[in-house]
């Protein structure tokens, strides 16, 4: 069997955004996002002692590799990481253009995503790359075992716990509630570097400069600004009514 | 603009959230549309209408019984294309996320995600999110038809605007094969302990001005009467109060429910960015310095143990 | 009047020299194991890497991972903060023929300096003392070097192994033969997580600690192998903060005087310093000695009090904090050093073993051309094979036949002397930089910082209330350094948790990231110290001060990157 893990490697430390290109600084230190590590994890617990093949994929600059080193390191059997200067500024539409081009070459069985990106917290992505390959998607993913041919997945919503099951191949979200990520142990680190790190450009993928990056985006960042002062802002010192007051003022917000 | 708002319903009710984004899109000027998609969508017309939807789009096909995301994608995207609307909006939820980032995926339109408000502004559409762990906020906009909008839980108040007998259409999409291919096989409700933290709507948090791990119950007692849940800082975690499943900040866990009850707690940065973007935020410190206030809707300077108690007492009576 | 030194943490040394525990085919074997990427750690890797691509025959003795540079930060640069302004020479001799300084990430050389005396309002300039001038020297930060190094270090072959702590010190038959390194995955109360990773027994024919100041088994080291120097080693708090700022600071600033009090009692040494960091950028800092007598004194605190100082107030105005870190510096000098830099299977380098140049306020330099010579001594050991202990004698011969040990013992009585009083002091200062060391003081002696007899007065009470834009409390500081370590792990601090108010109070306001507070009093007058450790920034004050610092779980601590 072969699990593709699709990883980022974000911005860490304070992070800005660049006035000039309105998007996120990433020339600084990035790390593998840490909800990302979830999916891995639950890759690896999938994998066990068996030859199931364990593939991390990312999308993003040749520092990414380090985030998918990380993955290595915690037991991944390769990397893959699609990076090409056109891609940079891909919108959601891009991303999951040129991730499902990827993952179409790599054919795995079940494709994991984790919980969200930590930077521009989206939690979207795995619905559209699903999309994209004509797969079924479940998310949200708490509880996954693998028997055969297809996937069983406990869910959480916000109404309750749903168990779905799906068809291989999928693709399956998975929460952060669903594991602890294991400490790459020194002997992962350092073999991390001998194993297959490839890099794609997006002519290895087929995929066109002008449908990637920006010019291959739907969407974009027009302005950045301050957050609004909290309006009507309050305090008070407490008279002995302040009780009353709250309840008047969660009344008046319409909470209570 | 030719807006159409996906309805999320669940157990034959409206979601407060999407009912509050057909509500912002009817307050922009045209009319808008709606889809409904589930057993017995039919019925929940009326109260939609009331809303501000002028056509309501209804599928009720076997295939979106169950409350999976892909079937709904067929179908909404069947609906875009007879109706020829040019932005489609959604609440968040668990399964509007991933029917949006489908239908984005589908129709390769752009979906700008938690957004918090949108407006037009020479002739083109505008949207406004936090980002940054809500330290900023962007202006976002699309490029083409058509734009997809996936906004904050709660940005919107749902405010019926009496709205007249909306335009009812069926359809029945046909579905992809991958759309049919998930099956439901179990469902348990939500566990009466009340909501986890990164769920609730409510959390009352303590800190150390509560003074004792045992004040934690003042702390528990007004979140039930909310019914909301309990969170703690890192200090009193730290000290064996409370348990490290609850501590919310930086090392902790990140929340933004609609109503944040700050209990004895002084609003270190540590603390503050894992609650920051909650709606409402008050706060109760016998510190008239403490830096909560400012950045609390309802700052409260007094001693929590003389007012909580009371505040617990008034909210249950007025919730009945 | 008590003294820290009293109430000594429940710490031992010989805690941490273990013999190797792992069965054989487990524990994992390198060429040459490096501690700490620092400039000194990846000086040494880098050389190392040279060396060997010079003698490729070697490989084989060397094997599979010829060197690893153990960091216990995220990734190298996340524990390194400097003023700095740094002598380049050391780099040049590094890198060699073709090496140019704009090849490193820096702000350029000093454009010009100016040292003052601050009053609370006035600022008088005086002629920068010999010991500060800077021309020829180059602005940087430490930890962006740090980074650029660990490159260079990985290009040679070098094998960097971050989020790595070196806990205990591996003995066998008497020679060092690796670490150990530290757990992960265990709760506050000690016990396994459900991703609880267990440490490694690292082996290597040669160990380098190059850990930094306050290194944990570098003191380990000097206990074990009786290596500790005529003078106890002392040392500084330094903490800083980087600034964006409106209108560019043209030159490299040095202050003395306020906020330090100049009287002999308080035994306040130290001054600050403000550097341009390009055009836009500003780092300043304030340095004090950690043998200050007065219980109310936080370096953090004065900071803050600095910059409300008019002229400096102004350098600063329109602009933003991004950046905040403290760190501790040896500042023992020559008497300070170990009797010996190496013992079998071991060499020591840097800040670690306390080669800083107080006056000058350098160490960088020095770090890197120990690292530097390590390599060489260690290279020449792999050479010869099976008697290690010999070979590496000659680093300490190479050590003392450097720049390293003539500038130290240049300047060697010049901390000392200012025990005397800030105006003493500095004219005794000024005549031993005159006459390059000559004019003898008589060799004075240094008291640990901890014997110190504490007094305490209300020093804190001019301490500015913070206003979040140009005065920032200790735990924003906390949040700017990048702190983001684990809660739900070990206390890391050792510590005698009850003892007198004034002692306790000590460390709450010596603290900069706020580890410390005090607690309930009990009956018999003592109070009980309460600790957030995942505050801790690991500057190393604790230690000079009465308590221990020992390495937490690997990839803990601040998150620094322009400091």
């Amino acid at each position: 069997m072969r699990i593709a893990v699709c990883v980022k490697h974000v911005p860490e430390g304070p992070s800005h955004l660049d006035p000039s290109t309105k998007r996120l600084d990433r020339s600084g230190e990035g790390a593998l996002n840490h909800f990302d590590a979830n999916a891995v994890e639950e890759a690896l617990r999938l994998k066990g002692d068996s030859d199931t093949e364990v593939v991390v994929v990312s999308l993003g600059p040749q520092k990414a590799l380090d985030s998918l080193r990380k993955a290595l390191a915690m037991g991944a059997d390769r990397a893959v990481l699609v990076s090409d200067d056109a891609a940079a500024g891909s919108d959601l539409v891009a991303t999951s253009r040129l991730l499902a081009a990827a993952l179409e070459k790599l054919d795995a069985d079940v494709v994991l995503f984790g919980q969200q990106a930590s930077d521009a917290d989206g939690a979207v992505l795995w619905a559209a790359v699903a999309e994209r390959l004509g797969r079924p998607v479940v998310s949200q993913a708490m509880e996954l075992a693998v028997d055969g041919s297809s996937v069983r997945v406990k869910r959480q919503t916000e109404f309750g716990y749903d168990t779905l099951e799906a068809p291989l191949p999928t693709v399956v979200a998975v929460s952060d509630a669903i594991n602890e990520p294991r400490y790459p142990s020194l002997k992962g680190i350092m073999g991390a570097k001998k194993k297959q790190q490839d890099v794609f450009s997006l002519d290895d993928l087929g995929v066109d400069a002008g449908e990637a990056g920006e010019a291959g985006s739907r969407t974009t960042v027009l302005a950045l600004g301050d957050p609004p002062v909290r309006a009507d802002a309050r305090k008070i010192e407490d008279d002995g009514n302040a009780a009353q007051a709250i309840v008047d003022f969660l009344a008046e917000k319409r909470i209570v | 603009m030719s807006t159409l708002v996906f309805l999320e319903s669940h157990g034959n009710e409206l979601q407060k959230g999407s009912l509050g984004v057909l509500a912002k899109a009817a307050s922009l000027g045209d009319d808008v549309a709606a889809v409904i998609a589930g057993e017995g969508a039919r019925a929940l017309v009326p109260e939609a209408g009331t809303f501000g939807a002028a056509k309501i789009w209804i599928c009720e096909d076997a295939e979106v019984v169950q409350p999976v995301p892909q079937p709904r994608v067929d179908v909404l995207a069947q609906v875009v294309e007879e109706g020829g609307y040019d932005t489609v909006l959604f609440a968040n939820s668990v399964l509007a996320a991933d029917v949006a980032a489908g239908l984005a995926a589908r129709l390769d339109a752009g979906l700008n995600w938690d957004l918090v408000d949108l407006a037009v502004r020479d002739g083109e559409l505008v949207g406004k999110r936090p980002a940054l762990q809500d330290s900023v906020y962007a202006e976002v906009g699309w490029h083409g038809t058509p734009r997809l909008a996936l906004f904050r839980a709660g940005s919107f108040d749902a405010a019926p605007t009496g709205g007249g007998e909306p335009e009812i259409a069926d359809i029945s999409p046909t579905y992809a094969a991958h759309s049919t291919a998930v099956k439901l096989v179990g469902q348990d409700a939500e566990e009466s302990s009340g909501p986890s933290i990164e769920d609730a709507d409510v959390i009352v948090a303590g800190g150390r001005g509560l003074g004792s791990p045992d004040n934690f119950t003042l702390a528990e007692e007004l979140a039930k009467a909310l019914g909301g849940a309990v969170g703690a800082t890192r200090a009193v975690v730290d000290a064996g109060w409370y348990p490290y499943s609850t501590q919310i900040g930086q090392t902790g866990k990140t929340v933004s429910p609609k109503l944040y009850v700050a209990l004895g707690i002084s609003g270190a940065i540590q603390h503050k960015v894992g609650m920051q973007s909650s709606g409402t935020i008050v706060a109760i410190n016998k510190d008239a310095n403490a830096p909560i206030f400012e950045f609390s809707d309802l700052g409260v300077v007094g001693d929590v143990h003389e007012i909580v108690p009371k505040l617990t007492e008034l909210v249950r009576a007025r919730k009945g | 009047m008590s003294r820290a030194s009293n109430f000594p943490p429940p710490f031992s040394t010989r805690d941490y020299v273990v013999e190797p525990t792992d069965p054989p085919d487990e524990r994992i074997e390198v060429g040459v194991l490096i501690v700490g990427a620092g400039p000194s750690g990846l000086a040494c890797a880098i050389r190392l890497g040279q060396l060997l691509e010079q003698h490729p025959e070697m490989a084989e003795r060397f094997g599979e991972v010829p060197v690893a540079v153990l960091e216990k930060g995220k990734q190298p640069g996340s524990h390194l903060l400097s003023g700095a302004v740094m002598n380049p020479r050391a780099l040049r001799r590094l890198f060699g023929e073709g090496f140019r300084m704009d090849d490193v990430p820096s702000y350029g050389e000093v454009p010009g300096e100016s040292v003052y005396v601050l009053t609370r309002r006035t600022a008088l300039p005086i002629p920068p003392p010999p010991p500060m001038r800077n021309h020829g020297n180059w602005i940087l930060s430490l930890s962006q070097l740090g980074r650029f190094l660990a490159e260079r270090a990985e290009e040679g072959g070098a094998m960097i192994l971050p989020e790595t702590a070196a806990e205990k010190l591996l003995v066998s038959h008497g020679r060092v033969v690796g670490v150990r390194t530290g757990d992960k995955g265990r709760n506050r109360e000690g016990g396994e997580l459900g991703n609880f990773e267990a440490g490694s027994d690292l082996t290597a024919k040669v160990t380098i600690l190059a850990e930094g100041t306050q290194g944990h088994l570098t003191a380990v080291a000097l206990d074990r192998f009786s290596l500790r120097g005529e003078e106890p080693q002392v040392w500084e708090l330094a903490v800083k903060e980087v600034w964006k700022v409106a209108k560019p600071l043209g030159r490299v600033i040095h202050t003395m005087g306020w906020p330090l009090r100049t009287g002999k009692r308080f035994r306040e040494f130290g001054g600050s310093f403000i550097y341009p960091m390009g055009k836009d950028m500003v780092t300043i800092g304030l340095v004090v000695g950690l043998d200050y007598r007065d219980a109310s004194l936080s370096v953090h605190d004065l900071l803050q009090e600095l910059k409300t100082h008019p002229k400096i107030r102004r350098i600063l105005e329109g602009g933003e904090r991004v950046e905040w870190g403290a760190k501790t510096i040896p500042s023992g000098g020559f008497h300070s050093l170990p009797q010996e830099l190496h013992a079998p299977g071991l060499l020591l380098c840097g800040d670690g073993v306390g080669m800083v140049n107080v006056p000058r306020l350098k160490g960088i330099h020095y770090a890197i051309e120990s690292g530097r010579l390590a390599a060489e001594a260690a290279f020449r050991a792999m050479q010869r094979g099976e008697t290690p202990a010999s070979a590496l004698a000659s680093y300490d011969d190479a050590v003392r036949d450097s720049f390293i040990w003539r500038d130290l013992y240049e300047v060697r009585n010049m901390r000392q002397v200012f025990g005397h009083g800030f105006f003493v002091g500095g004219a005794l200062a000024s005549a031993m930089t005159i006459s390059k060391g000559r004019v003898e003081v008589g060799k004075m002696s240094a008291e640990p910082d901890a014997d110190q007899p504490l007094l305490v007065t209300n020093r804190d009470a001019s301490y500015p209330t913070p206003d979040g834009k140009l005065t920032f409390d200790k735990l924003s500081s906390v949040f700017a350094s990048g702190n983001k370590t684990r809660d739900d792990q070990p206390n890391h601090i050792r510590i005698e948790r009850r003892v007198p108010p004034e002692v306790a109070q000590l460390w709450a306001h010596m603290c900069p990231a706020q580890v410390y507070e005090i607690g309930r009093e009990e009956s018999d007058g003592t109070v009980v110290v309460e600790l957030a450790p995942s505050n801790c920034v690991q500057c190393g004050a604790i230690t000079a001060k009465g308590g221990r610092l020992t390495p937490p779980e690997g990839g803990s601590g601040p998150e620094y990157t322009a400091t």
